[in-house]
Formats: structure tokens, sequence, C-alpha cells
């Protein structure tokens, strides 16, 4: 039963990575302008033109260049970058671990900032402070995290300049790091030091980003916890002596959360799109940053091994998050 | 009763708060030319970042101050809401007709309609959206038409999701068993009956896409790839005063206070317009 929902998963997720591939590729063949004729210096002949053509694959029908490239991709080699001159793969593993640190901290403080107003809310549920947690909620909500970014720069970086604004990491710091994960392997070496540099650079989006999702997490957590509060067993747990706070995290928590789990997983798909902009913003040195770059320099190699990626990570998000609910669901595991 | 009484009561002020400011902005970026203080392209060295009018050093005529080059904020900002508003009525509406009509066919008629559209809209959701805008910018080539576009084709997966699944509800009823039994056509009643049933979703959507396509330019003009760079963008705006924030916060907090009231009064209008057309609510 669940190896066969497992195997469909599976499958529709490969459907949707073709898909993924055939779309970006289309598109970046529809669009105008010769990324060839810009990488060479004014006075190139049409020869040299031709030559970098034929190295490049552009020579070649639209139909065999996708299915050259879609044969390389599935052997990891996703091709050169144009305007970096280095292997596509290689750039987008450089850039990825900056990118995942910043999501996986900002997921982290989503759901500690989340889980903490659904449980503040469903425990003074029907006062004013519940009224007002809604409406924190709603704001957080309502403005993406591109303002909420600037909104931040303003505050912390500028008002009150208590956190970086702009990088990963202090330029003139030393950097014993053999991995491109900074802030686990700063950890690892007990370089607190660097721990420390590297999240003060990184609070800024990582809040950024994880502003929306709290509020999603404020929002649903708390119905959810507000409607498994009435049940009989809840109210045992009160009549047996323990305080409101007892009772939710005890008692309400593990079954209210379910919901919440798997919205959580499809949203944090959205943050880690989120981190495109806000990594421009911030002048974090993640994947996003890199993939506005190469947009603008038209270097269709690097564009669509990012894009792959992306789609790949969002892909495996969902069908982790669909395991999990099933395992976890005992409907379903016991179906 | 009581709660939706409630409801509505509490969102009397908000919608108005909402309706007025899109109002002001809206009428301003209509009559851009007659309420603009100055012409907001016209630079000027001598009067560059240029205070707003409280604080010591302002000019008058320059209300809200100048930017790097002297040029007037208010009157950029003003300039910036027509762009703002026409991305966010063309881009909406467009992402409107195509994701309602594909939700209400995949909703309504299932089947292979819906296993196709479903697929579909799956891929769009693997993209990171920013990513594909700009990547789509980038492809069709700067400019209003291809901004446009772009957002139409990202967002339209927004309205189809959410009217797929009212309309599958919607499928499942007596009423629409009744229609067919009384000889009306399968297209007949998902225009006049399915249709009219999910309308209070698609005007929220739609308001609420508003706000987003409003975010949308604002981005893509940050990272320059909206508009010619000429043109005053609330995104341009917002990217000079980034580069500038030591040097004059305010080039950066006016129109980030303007994109924010706006988004703001986009969603709550869309949320309230809802709660209006929602018979269960009412």
């Amino acid at each position: 039963m669940l190896l066969q929902r497992f195997l469909i998963r599976l499958a529709t997720m490969l459907i949707t990575l073709f898909g993924v591939a055939v779309v970006v590729f289309v598109v970046i063949r529809v669009a105008p302008g010769d990324p060839i004729a810009m990488m060479l210096p004014p006075g190139a002949t049409d020869d040299d033109i031709a030559r970098l053509r034929a190295l490049y694959g552009l020579d070649k029908t639209i139909v065999q260049q996708f299915f050259i490239w879609l044969s390389g991709v599935v052997r990891g080699d996703f091709g050169t970058s144009i305007s970096l001159r280095q292997d596509v793969l290689s750039l987008v593993f450089n850039r990825l671990p900056a990118t995942l640190e910043l999501a996986i901290v900002a997921l982290v403080m989503a759901v500690a900032l989340g889980g903490t107003m659904a449980v503040l809310g469903a425990r003074e549920r029907g006062t004013a402070a519940e009224a007002g947690i809604d409406i924190a909620a709603g704001a957080a909500l309502s403005i993406p995290d591109f303002l909420w970014g600037l909104v931040l720069i303003l505050l912390f970086g500028v008002l009150v300049p208590i956190f970086d604004i702009s990088g990963r990491v202090s330029p003139q710091l030393d950097l014993p790091f053999v991995t491109q994960f900074y802030l686990f392997e700063s950890v690892v070496r007990l370089r607190f030091d660097l721990t420390w540099d590297l999240l003060k650079h990184m609070l800024m989006p990582a809040i950024a980003l994880a502003l929306p999702l709290a509020a999603i997490i404020a929002q649903l957590l708390k119905q959810s916890l507000k409607e498994v509060l009435d049940l009989d067993y809840v109210v045992l747990a009160r009549v047996k002596g323990f305080s409101e706070t007892q009772v939710i995290l005890r008692e309400a928590l593990k079954n209210a959360a379910l919901p919440t789990l798997t919205l959580v997983g499809v949203q944090f798909t959205f943050l880690i799109g989120g981190t495109v902009i806000v990594e421009r913003l911030f002048s974090y040195e993640g994947l996003g940053n890199m993939a506005i770059d190469a947009v603008i320099n038209r270097d269709l190699p690097l564009i669509q091994g990012i894009v792959l990626v992306f789609a790949l990570l969002f892909v495996l998000i969902n069908l982790a998050v669909d395991m999990m609910y099933a395992l976890l669901n005992p409907r379903l595991r016991h179906g | 009763m009581d709660e939706a009484r409630i409801v509505r009561r509490g969102l009397g002020p908000r919608l108005w708060l909402a309706g007025g400011w899109l109002l002001l902005v809206l009428l301003a970026a209509i009559f851009a030319p007659l309420v603009a203080p100055q012409d907001p392209l016209a630079q000027d060295l001598m009067l560059e970042r240029l205070p707003p009018f409280w604080l010591d050093g302002a000019e008058p005529g320059y209300w809200l101050g100048t930017d790097s080059l002297g040029r007037d904020l208010l009157s950029r900002l003003i300039f910036g809401g027509r762009i703002a508003f026409i991305v966010a009525f063309a881009a909406a509406i467009a992402a409107c007709l195509v994701g309602s009509t594909l939700g209400l066919i995949a909703g309504y008629f299932g089947g292979w309609a819906d296993r196709i559209i479903s697929r579909i809209v799956d891929i769009w959701m693997a993209f990171p959206p920013v990513l594909f805008a700009i990547l789509l910018v980038a492809v069709l080539g700067t400019g209003l038409s291809s901004v446009i576009l772009a957002i139409a084709i990202i967002d339209w997966t927004r309205f189809c999701r959410v009217i797929r699944a009212e309309a599958m509800g919607q499928a499942r009823m007596d009423y629409v068993e009744n229609a067919r039994i009384a000889g009306y056509g399968r297209i007949g009643i998902m225009l006049r009956e399915v249709l009219p049933n999910v309308l209070p979703s698609i005007v929220a959507l739609l308001s609420l896409e508003m706000g987003i396509a409003v975010i949308v330019e604002a981005i893509l003009s940050f990272v320059n790839l909206s508009i010619s760079t000429d043109d005053p963008t609330w995104g341009g705006i917002i990217a000079e005063g980034r580069l500038s924030i030591h040097q004059a916060w305010w080039v950066l907090v006016f129109p980030l206070v303007t994109l924010i009231l706006t988004v703001l009064s986009f969603s709550q209008f869309g949320e309230a317009l809802k709660t209006r057309f929602d018979p269960v609510l009412r």
C-alpha cells in the first residue's frame, strides 16, 4: 500500500521533471539575441561564430539539442556555463549549500515563531490576545518576503544597525571550511565566532523568508488546536490537573499537527522560491542570486541547470512530505 | 449568525480604508500629469538628495524629497503608480481568464481534461515563480507587455487550482444533476449554473492577484528587467533607494510604504468582497 503509493508518486514526479525540462528548454530557445555573439569580441568573424555554435551544439535542430542536453543531464552533465566558463553542475553545487542553509534556518524560525503564536493563541482563545495574534498573522501573511526584506533592511541595517544586510560572511574573515555548508561546518569545528558571523548575515534574509510561513503555521495550527481542545481526552487531561499550557503541549499538539505538517511541506517550496529575490536583496551568495545573474547574462546552460535543480528540490520535498503524511496518518498506515 | 455579523461589521472600516487607498492611488495615477508637482524625469544635480518637507534643508515643492539625481520622489511615485496599476489590472485579468477557464473545465468535466490540466499545473508549481518571471521577461524582452504576459503565464495556476476544486464540489451538487435532467447541455450547465457559484472566489482571487502582480512588477523593475529604465517604477525607485540607503533613507521608505499599503489593500479588499458575496457567510 505504502510502496504502491510511493511508486505512483515517483512516476508523477519524473513526468513533472520532464515537463519542467521541456518548458525551460522551449522558453530559452525562443529567446531572441544570440548568446554566442555576446561571448565573442566585436571583431569576430562568421567562422568564429559558427565554430562556437558547433561547440555548444547550437547548430543542430531544437529537438536534437533537447535530447542531447537531456541525455547529458541524466548522466549529470549539465553543460558549461557561457558567462563563467565552468561546469554548470559544479557551479550549482557550489552555491546550493548557501541557499539550503538559508532556507532551513528560515524554516526553523517559521516553525518556532508560528508554533509559539499558535500555542499562545489557543491558550488565550477568545481574548484580546488571540485577536492580536490574528491581526499580526494576517499582516505577516499579506506582506510578501521581498517587502519584509526591505523593511528589515531599514529597521536593523539603518535605523538600529545591529545585523549585517549584505553578503554571507564578513569578507575579512579567514575561512577554514572545506565544504560549502559554512554554518554547519562552523558548528562542527566549534568555531562559534564564525557561526555568529554567519548567523548575523543570515538572520535578516531568513526572517524575511520566515514571516509569511510563520503566519500560515500560526493560523492553521491554532485552528486545529482549538478543535482538538474540546475533545474528551483533552478534557480528561485538564481534569487530571494539568495546566492549560501542559495540556496543549503534551496532549493536543501531536494530534493537531498533522494538517499543519502537510501544509508546511508545500509552503517550504514557496519559501525556497522566495530565496531567489531575497538573496538578491541581501547580496547573499546563493543559488538564487546566481540565477538572476545568469538570466541577465543570458547564460542558457546555467539557467537551465539552476531551474532544474530548483524543480528537483521542489518535487523531492513534496514527495517527502507525502510519504511522511502517509507514515504518520494512522488511517493511511493501516488502510 | 452572530459570528457572521461580527465578521461583516469588522470588515466594514477595513473595506473602506483599503478601497479608499486604492482609489487614491488610482486617481493619482490616472491624472498623474496634473497631480505630480514636478516632472518625474527632470534631473537637477543642485537639488540632489533633498530630504522630505519636515526636515531641515527641504525645498518647497519637493514634498517627499529627491533622489541622488535630484528627481522629485513624489512625482516619481505618482507616475510609477501608472505602471503598477496597468500591470495589476491587465496581468490579473489575463491570469484570471486563463486560469478560471481551465480550472472550470478541469473541475467540472474531470476525466482526461482534468488529468492533463492538473499535470500542467504540477509542472508550473515546480518552478520558483520569481525566477520564472525574470526568465520570461529576459526572453520576451523588457517592456510593459512582456511584464504583463510573464505574470499571466506564471500566475494562472493560482486561479486554476482554486476554481478546479470549487467546480469539482459544485459538479456533485443536486442542482447540477437537476439541470442535466431538465435537458441542459454540459457547457450550458458549466457556464450558467457552476460559474455563478464559483464567482465569489474568482473575484476575491482577482483582487489578491492584483496585489501579487504589483509586487512582481516591483521585483522585476528592482532587478532592472521591467520597463525601460527611464520610466519611473516603484521597484526601480526601491532599487535606487537600496543603493543610497545610508545617504537618503526616504528614497527607500516612501515607495516601500506605498507598496505595502497597496498590497495590503488589495488583499483586504479581496477578503471583504468574498465575505460580501458569499451566501453562507452573509
